[in-house]
């Protein structure tokens, strides 16, 4: 009779009931997205907070720049002295004050005008001022050399090289990156993963062997059905919770900025950008629609498809491959404080797959580097999935070498397992000083 | 076959240490049998072989007249002496999860552990975790868990540890009318007192050897050692001690002038009485005769002893 099932059931309810499980699957969306939220009602305020700026101008230009709007209001001095404008300023709380001397032209009028606040002013301020000032000699300018603003903008616009692979296919910039960003973060899933989930394995392992329940469970199955209900359970239970974070996660953050009433679109965009700003970026708007269009349609010529299949096939290979280690590990000792000398080498290559990918992978994915540690079975799992939106076959990853790190990953896999199952088979009913590498080498020819 | 178990010549080394050498066992069906030995004798090692957590390295082990194979863990019962529970499961929950870890379906295992609760009068606790049970409430969790499916084989390490007298007395009954219905028990332990009071067969395991085994009244009447306590009534002591002197060897005599009684330890040469008896008889009034047999724990210490002299 096969009792994994049972055993998986048990895992799994266990793990989902536990109270720290349950607290963590529930309260973090909120926690992430309270974040998110405050952070962009933080943002909000700060922009909403309406900064009041003394102007003293003597001079004759500048009129019509300095004009109250819905973030900054421009406060007027006449017939007063500098000195009398800054201590007015300060008397009456102001953020600030421009002045503008009365000089012969107008770059003198820029050459010598001041700045002053209490403070070192905020970069968003300077940066308005300085726009509009350089508006108005750009302006200036302009008409001394007798050229029109749109003439003007016509001669500024830019200029992009068109790329094209050999194949004739058109290429954009900074899809690499994308590509880069899609394949990490699928690899990083992955990492934390198994390293949560690794850890709650040892942590199940050890329990079983401290509430010394352990031998009553084998002396009714067998140590390695045991130890796969576990691994199987746990990571079920890893589903769960990632399931529930994705939908909570979704559903609280359209409730939360239905609440507070924020525009999705200004959080994407980097709050702290002023709207005033992108006046004078003087972007084509057309172009910048028509790139964004380039890119959607790139990434949604992604294998994507391919990208969640093998996804799969490395995150279960993978998660597997770790947690049998892990198992091991928790069989091997009596308590979690001795677990670290054994942790350390297991998350070693995982880190190492990490760095290797974003060092290695995004410069050059098909480069020496990358192909030998998409093959090598500790690091194959995140690193292959890295190298993934670059495609497979022609321009990506060829063929013979996904099948490759997939057999060697099987292999490596039934290996593991095998190893890790001795160890726990042994381990589980060894209680006292902590092993070392050579005691667990010994254990491996118990039979 | 009369037998429940049968284990031949079983070897089981780990490393350079052997858990045990040679053992041979033969387990009569319907009976309690005493596994003895002190710490570390290999005693474990032998019971983990039965349950197949381990396996031999030499010799083979069979159930109910087969060769143990995985089959035979739906039929053994076994209650290590390292036992717990999950702490943070419920007592029902639990107990219905190991019951189908043995094969039970889990209407059949209700319904068992149903009749089991109310036996013990512990029915209330089936919604409470481990954790909020004291150390002797879980045992008797754990007892039930391992004779719930009526295995044909039992096997309690240590069954008693643990327990206060009282509810050690519970289990004991227990165990009694388990055997009553059938079931062949090996009860391992190293305290002496239990195995008088339960086994009929024992066998003895010493630094991983199998040292003695057959029939517990067997054994004492091999241990014997023709000692006799006499009690007599006698006015005159000091002549009937000479008179003795040639003729038996009295190792110890104790005199109550008041009461006028004699009490002797006489060693014999051999198990006949009838000689000593018939020379008191007509001499004195005997008011006490017995033989001393030696207890499972005088057994115990001095086959140990022996074969720890002959090792030197």
């Amino acid at each position: 009779m096969n009792k994994l099932p049972l055993i998986i059931k048990r895992e799994y309810i266990a793990k989902v009931r536990n109270k720290s499980f349950v607290v963590m699957t529930f309260l973090s969306p909120f926690l992430m997205v309270g974040m998110i939220l405050l952070i962009a009602y933080l943002t909000q305020l700060n922009d909403n907070e309406k900064k009041v700026i003394g102007v003293l101008n003597e001079s004759g230009y500048f009129a019509n720049e300095f004009v109250t709007s819905e973030v900054t209001s421009y406060i007027n001095f006449k017939d007063i002295s500098l000195e009398q404008a800054k201590d007015s300023t300060v008397s009456l709380g102001f953020y600030g004050l421009i002045y503008l001397p009365n000089e012969s032209n107008l770059e003198q009028v820029a050459q010598r005008a001041f700045f002053y606040s209490k403070d070192a002013p905020s970069a968003i301020v300077l940066d308005k001022l300085e726009s509009s000032i350089t508006g108005r000699l750009r302006q200036e300018r302009l008409r001394e050399l007798g050229m029109s603003p749109k003439e003007y903008a016509e001669m500024d616009r830019g200029y992009n090289i068109n790329i094209e692979t050999f194949d004739g296919l058109q290429n954009i910039k900074g899809i690499n990156e994308i590509k880069a960003i899609i394949g990490g973060a699928f690899g990083y899933l992955i990492m934390m993963f198994i390293i949560i989930y690794g850890g709650f394995v040892m942590r199940s392992v050890i329990e079983e062997k401290t509430s010394r329940i352990i031998e009553v469970i084998i002396s009714s199955v067998k140590p390695f059905h045991l130890m796969m209900g576990k691994i199987i359970g746990t990571s079920l239970a890893g589903i769960t919770q990632f399931a529930i974070w994705i939908v909570s996660g979704a559903i609280l953050l359209f409730i939360g900025l239905a609440i507070f009433d924020i525009d999705p679109a200004s959080l994407t965009k980097g709050g702290g950008v002023a709207p005033g700003m992108a006046n004078t970026a003087n972007v084509d708007v057309d172009a910048l629609t028509q790139n964004i269009q380039l890119y959607a349609q790139e990434i949604f010529e992604l294998p994507i498809f391919a990208m969640l299949f093998f996804f799969i096939v490395y995150f279960v290979l993978g998660y597997l491959i770790y947690s049998s280690i892990y198992a091991a590990i928790g069989a091997a000792v009596d308590n979690e404080t001795d677990t670290q000398q054994f942790i350390f080498p297991v998350i070693l290559p995982l880190m190492l797959a990490i760095y290797v990918g974003f060092f290695s992978v995004f410069s050059n994915p098909n480069g020496p580097i990358a192909v030998a540690f998409s093959l090598f079975p500790l690091t194959s799992p995140i690193v292959m999935l890295m190298r993934l939106p670059w495609g497979i076959g022609e321009g990506g990853v060829p063929v013979w070498q996904l099948i490759t790190s997939i057999v060697i990953l099987i292999g490596t896999f039934i290996g593991i397992v095998w190893v890790a199952a001795k160890i726990y088979r042994v381990g589980i009913l060894m209680y006292g000083k902590k092993p070392s590498y050579k005691e667990l080498y010994k254990w491996l020819k118990y039979s | 076959m009369s037998h429940i178990l049968v284990a031949n010549d079983v070897t089981k080394q780990f490393g350079s240490h052997t858990a045990l050498k040679n053992v041979s066992l033969e387990i009569p069906k319907n009976s309690i049998y005493g596994l003895l030995g002190p710490n570390g004798a290999g005693k474990t090692t032998l019971i983990r072989i039965i349950n197949q957590i381990t396996y031999p390295d030499q010799g083979s082990v069979y159930f109910d007249g087969e060769l143990l194979k995985p089959e035979h863990i739906a039929q053994i019962g076994y209650l290590p002496e390292e036992r717990g529970l999950y702490k943070s499961m419920k007592v029902g929950e639990q107990a219905l999860y190991l019951a189908q870890l043995k094969g039970l379906s889990k209407a059949e295992a209700k319904k068992r552990l149903k009749y089991w609760f109310e036996r013990l009068e512990i029915g209330d606790w089936w919604n409470k975790k481990i954790q909020e049970l004291s150390k002797g409430m879980a045992q008797k969790i754990q007892f039930v868990v391992t004779v719930l499916h009526e295995p044909k084989l039992l096997i309690f390490d240590e069954p008693f540890s643990g327990f206060d007298p009282i509810n050690a007395n519970i289990i004991k009954e227990q165990i009694l009318s388990l055997k009553e219905n059938g079931t062949s028990i090996i009860f391992s332990t190293h305290r002496m007192e239990s195995v008088e009071e339960l086994c009929e067969y024992i066998a003895l395991i010493h630094k991983s050897e199998k040292i003695l085994d057959g029939k517990l009244t067997d054994i004492k009447k091999e241990y014997k050692n023709n000692i006799f306590e006499i009690g007599l009534e006698i006015d005159n002591e000091q002549l009937l001690l000479n008179e003795m002197q040639d003729k038996f060897q009295v190792l110890s005599q104790d005199y109550d002038s008041i009461e006028k009684q004699l009490n002797l330890r006489v060693q014999l040469p051999s198990n006949e009485s009838r000689d000593i008896l018939a020379f008191l008889g007509s001499r004195a009034n005997v008011n006490g005769f017995k033989e001393t047999i030696p207890s499972a724990s005088d057994i115990f210490i001095k086959t140990i002893q022996n074969k720890n002299i002959d090792h030197e």
